[in-house]
């Protein structure tokens, strides 16, 4: 399973890599290896569109699953992976680099510390298997 | 009844559970309620439950012995005899819905041909496996239309020439849901064409809803409303009759984003209202949104070609409450009986009946328009069904056809207070120019007072 | 190679069937509406005939085998419910006829309504719902409405236990519901303690399958319906599981205000590979007036000489319609014509000879197979198909193997609370020599799956087509035939 360090994780997932106030927001590989052959992705927010944490960005499905991406932060959507609809199988052999799903501008850094770091997120994994 | 076990066979059953009768099954059942006396009658035999059931289906009049002008929603067409032998065949008949693919070719490849029909009659792109009419199959294109614009348009607007009882369901399943259902309240003009819808489309309108044939049987080209509906992004459902698709243009090319239709024409029988079929069309870009099961073509590990149901994730057991629609069947039996139907029938077949339809129910409105007292609501064209002007109430009409075996046709009145004395008649192959003669005959007797 | 496509067998000139030239005079058709192409397939009658029948050897059915499908109540559906559903006094009236020519039609749904009534213990029922999933949908509306007829608008919260078929939610979502799901108890009940909690004056209702999808009838039922009504909620029973319950104890008598029956489940109407179903509603007498219009009723009542007159009635509360016309009329034939030939003993000896099967069943593989929640199951139970020593096998490829042995497979992963579930239903219609010959090929397999384990992530071996790749289904999404689509 892999956790990059750098990123930062939700209970339900996501990951959130920092670049400054900007942070661009996709799926865990668990989460991939979860969900298996994933068959559709869609993006249901767009640039300029304000999102709440919490909010849903995106959904996901494979033959046997369906999951909504949620807004690990809130803020305003910088930009949107407009491949991910053509492509939706790089979930599954890239979550960390060619799927990630939208760049959004942080209202509030401060929200990051209700996230957790990857040893967190790696323990809630076990914990849930 | 049906239950095979023999004493011997109860007996070791009980003992290899470890109990001693099958009381001791349900203790966890309170004991105050345990086993009630049901007060119904005494079981029957086979020999005595038919010939009862022949008593109680002899208390009706059929159509098979009245001559049957109604329709407003369900039609006596002629069933092919090959319908019936292919549906009572236990394979299709008494198995389940197709989830192990490996068991259930028959089943899926049926859908994937019923899908292809209906794709080819509407000239819409993609087809479910059905819904359970065409009341619950409008109801339904609403929830679509509604989750399309993930709530942010509400506004629904209802021709008032959409069959009643549709507009009814759909306000009924709509009781939970923030949309806004407008366009058929009591002062429509129920003369006007579809073009007077055009006026209430705005910005937060995601759906406008038409029937074709319309309920008064009158047919119009929707395509300035389809393009009006697009010009402000909101979508354009077109319900149909699917017999009248063999000989009318497709909603598929005046614009439609959804058709659906009740497909009991295509060789249901009447069933005094039931099971029918629920016909749900639309374009490719929208089939993630379409509720309903779907059969997809794709090949199995041996690189045989082979069919499975697909898109299985947009479904309440998968998606639970995101689900767009809580329906878990289709109307697997009857979608098969109507793919048979549209398969003998054919492009030729299905328009040879339509051609029947119309040129016979133009007939009966021709000769009853020259009766006095009698005239032709609408001057709009029509299929095989048209709306009558009467000189007395429809229903003593209707008690006079009957006491001549005939079914007269649909009082209005029912339905829209304004139409007192409005007679809806339907026409289809079944009806011979004789019946169609004592139709006029009898309705003559009245027009003399 | 498998059975063509009918577009890929038909020759243009063909047609099945013909009818008679028009005894009218021809009209001049629509100018501008009359279409210029129907591209559907042209084809003898022997064509389609042929075509189908080879299709029919394509499925699996229970006129064919053993189908222990769980959740499903695969049990034999007589051959005479399809004589009487085809008696032309049935099946050639129409809906909106004058009730005094359909006076058979209303009696039939008249008594069937109170057959249901009396076999769920409810005060009203109707028939007008389409399938199950139909049935809970009008049933959570008339809770909805019942909160709103007494200005109780703030309840809006359904409460679902973990283990519920994913129609509760889904029906609740579109009754404008909020979903609240409760964890099971280590003895797979509601868990009381979580209830409490919930139990608040949002409340609208409960959704509860009971027996549940374990097969487990809820140990504290009393006290769960007790605490839903203390708060002021409903309580729907899913009834899917009626199968078990027959002449055993009513629903409504320990206090379910609202229940759908499925005649396709435990009233032998056939499945017809998917539908159509039908989902009567039965109501407590608090709730009738909510019931969806119309249902039948007496207009006039009968006496010695004359029988009464039946007709439609409109409830003074209806949630509306839920659909055309009365139901599935064909499908409430066929249910009556069932509980005809079985009566209070009859019924009683199905839901007997159901939960006898299932215990039987369970005996003889549990050993064997890990049982999650070790109680008496009433109709159906639910076991693990994996095994920590072979851990590669998964309950779907026992699902396959099983169809090597000429078996239909249980349901697999549902309920989502057991880990690899198989969740079997063998049904009364079963006999001992049946279930002892499932039971070996359990037993079988799960030998194979410790000694030879590819056998199984290879099957099935001997069905028409292998393992199907869903993917590409899901991702090519070829829906139709190829001369089918739309290519302006």
């Amino acid at each position: 399973m892999n956790i990059p360090s750098e990123l930062k994780y939700t209970e339900s997932n996501e990951w959130i890599n920092m670049d400054g106030k900007t942070g661009t927001v996709g799926i865990s590989d668990y989460a991939q290896n979860q969900l298996s052959d994933i068959v559709f992705a869609e993006v249901i927010v767009s640039e300029g569109d304000s999102v709440k944490k919490g909010d849903t960005i995106a959904t996901v499905e494979s033959v046997k699953a369906a999951a909504d991406v949620y807004s690990p932060v809130s803020g305003k959507v910088l930009s949107v992976n407009e491949s991910l609809a053509g492509a939706p199988e790089v979930i599954n052999s890239d979550p960390y680099g060619g799927a990630w799903i939208v760049k959004i501008e942080l209202d509030n850094s401060a929200e990051l510390d209700t996230l957790l770091d990857a040893p967190a997120y790696e323990k809630l994994i076990q914990e849930g298997q | 009844m049906f239950i095979p076990h023999t004493d011997a066979d109860r007996a070791a059953m009980l003992r290899t559970v470890g109990i001693e009768k099958l009381e001791d099954l349900f203790v966890d059942v309170p004991e105050k309620y345990r086993f009630p006396t049901l007060d119904l009658p005494p079981a029957l035999t086979e020999m005595e439950v038919t010939a009862e059931l022949q008593e109680i289906a002899d208390a009706n009049e059929s159509v098979h012995e009245l001559a049957c002008f109604l329709g407003a929603g369900a039609y006596n067409h002629y069933i092919p005899a090959a319908v019936d032998a292919i549906i009572r065949r236990g394979e299709f008949l008494t198995a389940y819905t197709p989830y192990q693919p490996e068991l259930s070719q028959g089943t899926l490849q049926a859908i994937f041909e019923y899908q292809s029909n209906v794709v080819a009659l509407t000239g819409m792109e993609v087809c479910n496996a059905s819904h359970y009419d065409g009341a619950t199959a409008v109801a339904e294109a609403v929830n679509m239309a509604y989750a399309n614009f993930r709530g942010k348009r509400i506004r629904i607007i209802l021709s008032p020439a959409l069959n009643p009882q549709y507009r009814q369901t759909v306000r009924t399943y709509a009781e939970g849901s923030p949309v806004v259902l407008l366009g058929d309240g009591p002062d429509a003009d129920l003369h006007a064409d579809p073009n007077s819808l055009i006026p209430l489309i705005d910005a937060d309108t995601a759906l406008v809803v038409v029937q074709y044939p319309d309920f008064f049987g009158r047919i119009y080209d929707y395509t300035n409303l389809a393009e009006s509906a697009h010009a402000l992004g909101a979508l354009l459902a077109i319900s149909v009759n699917p017999i009248a698709l063999g000989l009318l243009k497709a909603p598929g090319f005046m614009g439609a984003d959804i058709v659906t239709g009740e497909g009991q024409p295509l060789g249901i029988p009447l069933s005094f209202g039931g099971p029918y079929l629920g016909l749900f069309a639309t374009r490719k870009e929208y089939v993630r949104k379409m509720a309903g099961r779907l059969t997809g073509e794709t090949v199995d590990n041996r690189g045989q070609r082979a069919y499975v149901l697909t898109l299985t994730a947009r479904e309440q057991h998968i998606r639970r409450e995101k689900a767009t629609s809580n329906i878990c069947t289709n109307q697997g039996l009857i979608a098969l009986a109507s793919t048979v139907y549209m398969s003998l029938l054919g492009k030729n077949g299905l328009r040879q009946v339509a051609e029947l339809c119309f040129h016979k129910a133009h007939y009966a409105a021709t000769e009853i328009a020259k009766l006095s007292g009698y005239s032709l609501w609408s001057p709009a064209t029509f299929f095989n069904e048209f709306v009558v002007q009467t000189p007395v109430p429809v229903s003593e009409i209707n008690d006079l056809l009957l006491d001549h075996d005939i079914l007269g046709g649909y009082d209005l009145s029912q339905d829209y207070p304004d139409l007192d004395r409005h007679m809806l008649i339907a026409v289809t192959e079944m009806n011979s120019r004789e019946h169609i003669d004592q139709l006029v005959e009898v309705l003559t007797e009245v027009s003399n007072g | 190679m498998g059975e063509p496509q009918l577009c890929e067998i038909s020759v243009a000139g063909r047609q099945g069937i013909t009818f008679p030239m028009p005894d009218v005079p021809f009209t001049a058709l629509p100018d501008g509406l009359v279409r210029e192409d129907l591209p559907l397939p042209e084809l003898s009658e022997l064509d389609v005939i042929r075509h189908y029948t080879r299709l029919s050897h394509l499925n699996y059915s229970i006129d064919t085998g053993y189908y222990p499908l769980g959740s499903c109540t695969m049990k034999y559906n007589p051959k005479v419910n399809e004589e009487t559903a085809r008696y032309p006094g049935f099946a050639f009236t129409h809906p909106l006829q004058p009730v005094e020519t359909v006076q058979g039609n209303l009696a039939l749904m008249y008594t069937l309504q109170e057959w249901l009534k009396e076999i769920g213990g409810f005060a009203g029922v109707t028939l007008q719902p389409a399938a199950g999933a139909h049935g809970e949908l009008t049933g959570v509306l008339i809770i909805r409405a019942y909160h709103r007829s007494r200005d109780d608008i703030k309840r809006d919260k359904i409460l679902i236990p973990d283990s519920a078929h994913g129609t509760n939610p889904a029906t609740s979502a579109m009754s404008g519901m909020r979903i609240v799901e409760l964890k099971s108890d280590s003895r797979g009940n509601v868990d009381l303690d979580v209830l409490r909690q919930e139990c608040d004056e949002t409340l609208a209702g409960l959704m509860l399958t009971n027996p549940n999808t374990l097969g487990l009838f809820d140990e504290h039922v009393e006290e769960v319906i007790r605490l839903v009504h203390a708060a002021g909620g409903m309580v729907y029973g899913d009834g899917a599981n009626l199968n078990a319950l027959l002449g055993i104890v009513r629903p409504g008598d320990i206090g379910f205000d609202v229940m759908h029956f499925n005649l396709h489940k435990t009233f032998s109407t056939p499945h017809g590979g998917g539908g159509p179903g039908s989902g009567p509603v039965g109501v407590a007498a608090h709730l009738i007036e909510f019931l969806p219009a119309p249902i039948v009723g007496i207009l006039e009542h009968g006496d010695d000489y004359l029988p009464p007159l039946y007709g439609f009635i409109t409830p003074s509360k209806s949630i509306g319609r839920m659909k055309s016309f009365h139901g599935h009329f064909g499908m409430l034939v066929r249910a009556y014509t069932y509980i005809s030939m079985h009566g209070d003993a009859g019924l009683r000896a199905i839901a007997e000879h159901a939960v006898l099967n299932a215990n039987y069943l369970l005996a003889l593989i549990k050993g064997t197979y890990h049982l999650p929640y070790d109680r008496t199951c009433m109709h159906e139970f639910v076991v693990e198909g994996q095994w920590p020593d072979a851990p590669e096998v998964h309950a779907l490829d026992i699902s396959k193997r099983l169809m090597d042995y000429d078996f239909h497979p249980p349901t697999n992963y549902f309920p989502l609370i057991v880990h690899e579930a198989l969740m079997v239903e063998p049904t009364e219609s079963e006999s001992k020599e049946t279930l002892d010959a499932f039971a070996a090929a359990l037993l079988k397999i799960a030998d194979e799956a410790h000694h030879e384990p590819s056998l199984l992530k290879e099957a099935p071996h001997n069905t028409p087509v292998g393992r199907l790749d869903e993917v590409k289904a899901a991702k090519e999404l070829v829906l139709c035939c190829g001369v089918a689509t739309l290519d302006k």
